[in-house]
């Protein structure tokens, strides 16, 4: 299973993804001016803030010659994981239903979390605990998952929401507490908190490893 | 282009400016929303409602609206 990690100008957590990867397979960073995609079986968008979250977050590293690579290899069916910016990235691109608004703290906050697993039916989350919670950092200002009605029902009656922030976790005022989501093909997945971040008991918890370790098994 | 969050949308900025205005004296203030302003140059005006349905705004949770000055503006 190889991983491949884009870098954007801005990104800051592509090496942990790159790390995160390797424990679970092989990863290679691929330079966002690139196309080719380096055989990999699956593609990170990491954490950061492509170039420089000018105009909104995500909506220029949207369109820079990896992302169109990686929207022909999500069509094909490839696995596409996208942390943080690199959620935000997705739902530019239309990959994943809704957009990531400013939090409703106002505030750039920074807190470990405690994340339920709501399915683990799925490519990211097979490795999970069903009903399981996750402990993961979370670090970003522009968090609040937004989806308007239509939508939000769409994405709860076809099992699209697969992490949900624990009662009382949810600073950021995502609407349904959705902490992470896949599109409806399944092969295409975000979420705000860091699973990369949370793969070594050096920095308190190896729950992010799930997340990874999935991706590993369904790429096989 | 004018860029504004939507209507019925949560808007933070919005409302901690709401918040502070009456703290300065100015009062009867509702409904505050922070946006943007995108100025450019642009040959063909017909291009502009595409740029901001692509990348200008996210029509998802923005509405835009377009303002064509004359050349002098």
């Amino acid at each position: 299973m190889k991983f491949g990690v884009l870098r954007f100008p801005g990104s800051c957590d592509d090496l942990d993804a790159l790390a995160a990867a390797r424990r679970v397979g092989e990863g290679e960073l691929i330079w966002h001016g690139e196309r080719d995609l380096k055989g990999a079986d699956a593609i990170v968008i990491p954490g950061g803030f492509s170039y420089g979250d000018y105009l909104r977050a995500g909506a220029i590293a949207r369109f820079s010659p990896a992302m169109e690579s990686v929207i022909a290899f999500a069509g094909e069916g490839g696995l596409v994981l996208g942390i943080c910016n690199g959620f935000q990235v997705l739902c530019e691109a239309h990959l994943l239903p809704g957009a990531l608004l400013g939090n409703a703290n106002r505030r750039f906050t920074f807190r470990q979390l405690e994340l339920e697993v709501v399915q683990v039916d799925s490519a990211f989350t097979c490795a999970c605990a069903r009903g399981g919670r996750l402990s993961i950092p979370a670090k970003h200002a522009w968090g609040r998952y937004y989806a308007d009605d239509r939508t939000l029902q769409a994405i709860e009656e076809s099992g699209q929401v697969l992490l949900r922030y624990a009662r009382g976790q949810n600073f950021n005022g995502s609407l349904h507490d959705i902490a992470g989501v896949r599109n409806e093909e399944g092969n295409v997945f975000g979420l705000m908190p860091h699973p990369e971040h949370a793969v070594d008991p050096l920095t308190g918890s190896e729950d992010g490893l799930g997340i990874f370790a999935s991706i590993a098994l369904g790429g096989q | 282009m004018l860029i504004r969050p939507k209507a019925g949308i949560l808007d933070p900025q919005g409302l901690a400016v709401e918040r502070a205005l009456p703290a300065l004296g100015f009062t009867g203030v509702a409904n505050v929303h922070v946006g943007r302003l995108v100025e450019l140059d642009v040959e063909d005006a017909a291009q502009l409602q595409p740029m901001c349905e692509k990348l200008l705004a996210n029509p998802l949770v923005e509405d835009y609206e377009v303002q064509l000055l004359d050349g002098n503006g």
